[in-house]
């Protein structure tokens, strides 16, 4: 497609955007060498350009969207129509705080749900996404070790299911990492785990459900494990959606979560987001919390900062907007529709883990939670048709592709999760393409191999963008003026 | 699948070359590199480095993912193979030839597999 660069033309412009109010100011000459180099279009151009684009992408907007762990559930126009409201949008964070007692609000009332979703005592919201947040809570972590003089906690246990996130978020907190072997099971190795904790213990990160879908039956040994040893015990919160007001992080034995607003409280992802990773954290950890907290006085609601906290992670209350989106979920779905939204995730997981398992072999047979893994790893080596194939192949079927190649210890997976919000017809539609798909591997190898047929881009050369990136446009011959 | 009886192997997909008794190359199996897919970046130890039998000495990045290299001896980093972070594909095209690390002074090293071992123990962890 044609880029908005490419558009128009030489003295083309249009009447959309306002007249500017404040006086011009003509900058230095000789500051800039060349001239920039701005489209120039009219308003159908425009029009065109973004309708363009749209056309390019595809979302959940367009159709089922089974991404695993990505939580690409259906987003509620409410949400949007909400965080629109000027009284959210036409303010100032260093406002007087008793003119946005509203908003001030707004976050301690997300705050006191979600902790009472998850178990936690306190809450932030400054962190922008879930690794920020992951790394954020690293952070209370090694304030909490240091606050103690307990400097010799060097260690972050994760097993080797979780998010790569994880390991990295770790590293960047100036921890090191220990990976701890699955069992056959899928679960963490109990042995293996005894054996790595020790007095170096700074804590555990732990996924639960974790990355293949099941909920960790040991889950509160595996947290005694960590405490006994003088660790902290971190929840990744990107699997809450299986469980959210039914089972707590908190009493599971975590003392520290992070959620994904843009996953499970319904704000939109992706493209950019905007996203939020709020951190709850037990009492004894809050001390440490980033940022402001919104406290109860007589007067109203103030803003303060936590004692010993370790200072900003982002600047003033983070991605606000997305903190009124989720608590509009919160408010639409209310005590009763948090549970069932888990129970209907889990619900059509299990459908359709269910209805496929006579195709594509399961990684771990028995009964899900939100996701669940398939392995293409012997249809790779009878058909040569490998994970990547199938994912194109349902291109053509009009539905994004499942995530791939993750979880690291499935081979060849595909990893499926269609949340709640689809309807038993998208279902079955889908459970038809995915078996359509299966047949044509086993009858037609070399038709799987070659798609997609049908979508605009085919299969862009992966190796080469990673080999050798062009991250920057080059604009043609003569449109940049000298 | 092409596995030189010459070598020795580990049970993390490295291939071990003994120079002599205390140095040896070491790089991915052809297994290892079929597996991961087409390779794009690799990250090496320095020379000097010191490198702990069943600990990660460096990783390799494909398209698919990021995974740790496994040093299957303990001892020093005598040499790393640069050419391969520029050209991290001919770990794809000659597994045997593109070795990433030289270790010298080895004072222990892993249990070792011929590559007839090598070959029934990937099959068996396929099953």
């Amino acid at each position: 497609m044609k880029l908005i660069f490419e558009r128009g033309g030489e003295g083309q412009s249009c009447t959309i955007l306002p007249k500017c109010d404040v006086p011009e100011l003509s900058l230095e000459t000789s500051a800039r060498k060349k001239e920039l180099h701005l489209p120039q279009v009219c308003e159908n151009e425009i029009s065109r350009h973004y309708t363009e684009l749209a056309k390019q992408v595809y979302g959940i907007n367009h159709g089922f969207y089974p991404l695993g762990s990505c939580t690409m559930k259906y987003n509620p126009k409410i949400d949007e129509e909400i965080a629109a409201w000027p009284e959210f949008t036409e303010i100032h964070p260093l406002q007087p705080q008793e003119t946005v007692q509203g908003c001030l609000e707004v976050l301690n009332t997300a705050r006191k749900y979600l902790c009472e979703i998850t178990g936690m005592d306190d809450m932030t919201f400054q962190p922008a996404a879930g690794a920020h947040g992951e790394f954020t809570g690293l952070l209370l972590i090694k304030a909490y070790h240091q606050s103690r003089r307990d400097t010799g906690r060097t260690k972050i246990l994760i097993p080797d299911s979780a998010h790569g996130t994880n390991p990295a978020s770790a590293v960047m907190a100036g921890f090191q990492v220990v990976n701890i072997p699955s069992g056959q099971d899928g679960c963490v190795d109990l042995e293996k785990l005894k054996e790595a904790a020790g007095k170096d213990t700074a804590g555990l990160m732990l996924t639960n459900p974790n990355t293949v879908g099941l909920f960790d039956k040991n889950i509160q040994e595996i947290t005694s494990i960590i405490h006994e040893a003088g660790g902290i015990t971190y929840y990744d919160g990107a699997n809450l959606n299986a469980v959210m007001g039914i089972a707590r992080p908190g009493d599971m034995g975590f003392d520290v979560v992070h959620l994904n607003l843009h996953k499970t409280f319904a704000a939109p992802h992706g493209g950019g987001g905007p996203g939020s990773g709020p951190v709850g954290c037990k009492s004894f950890l809050k001390e440490f919390l980033p940022g402001l907290q919104p406290r109860e006085e007589e007067k109203g609601l103030t803003l303060q900062a936590p004692s010993r906290s370790i200072g900003a992670v982002k600047a003033f209350y983070g991605n606000f907007l997305v903190v009124v989106k989720a608590l509009t979920y919160l408010l639409m779905l209310g005590k009763e529709g948090i549970p069932q939204a888990a129970e209907n995730a889990v619900l059509n997981a299990n459908y359709m883990m269910h209805k496929l398992k006579a195709f594509y072999p399961m990684a771990y047979p028995e009964p899900c939670m939100h996701e669940f893994v398939m392995s293409a790893e012997k249809l790779k080596r009878e058909k040569g048709v490998s994970a990547v194939d199938i994912a194109k192949a349902l291109q053509d079927c009009g539905i994004h592709p499942p995530t791939m190649y993750f979880p690291l210890i499935v081979h060849e997976a595909l990893m499926i999760e269609p949340t709640e919000t689809e309807s038993r017809e998208t279902l079955d539609q889908a459970i038809e393409a995915f078996c359509r798909v299966w047949e044509k591997a086993q009858e037609e190898p070399e038709k799987i191999l070659s798609s997609p047929h049908y979508s605009g881009i085919k299969r862009p050369d992966e190796v080469q963008a990673a080999r050798k990136p062009v991250l920057r446009y080059r604009f043609l011959a003569g449109a940049e003026k000298e | 699948m092409n596995h030189p009886t010459d070598l020795r192997y580990s049970k993390s997909h490295e291939w071990v070359k003994f120079l002599d008794d205390t140095t040896a190359l070491i790089g991915l199996t052809d297994y290892a590199q079929d597996a991961l897919g087409d390779l794009v970046f690799v990250n090496l130890p320095e020379e000097g480095d010191s490198v702990t039998a069943g600990e990660p000495f460096g990783d390799v990045e494909s398209v698919k993912a990021v995974s740790d290299v496994y040093s299957p001896v303990t001892g020093a980093v005598g040499k790393i193979n640069e050419e391969l972070l520029d050209v991290p594909e001919r770990m794809n095209e000659a597994p045997y030839d593109a070795w990433l690390i030289q270790v010298e002074n080895i004072t222990e090293k892993q249990e070792l597999m011929t590559a007839e071992e090598y070959i029934r123990f990937y099959e068996s962890e396929e099953e």
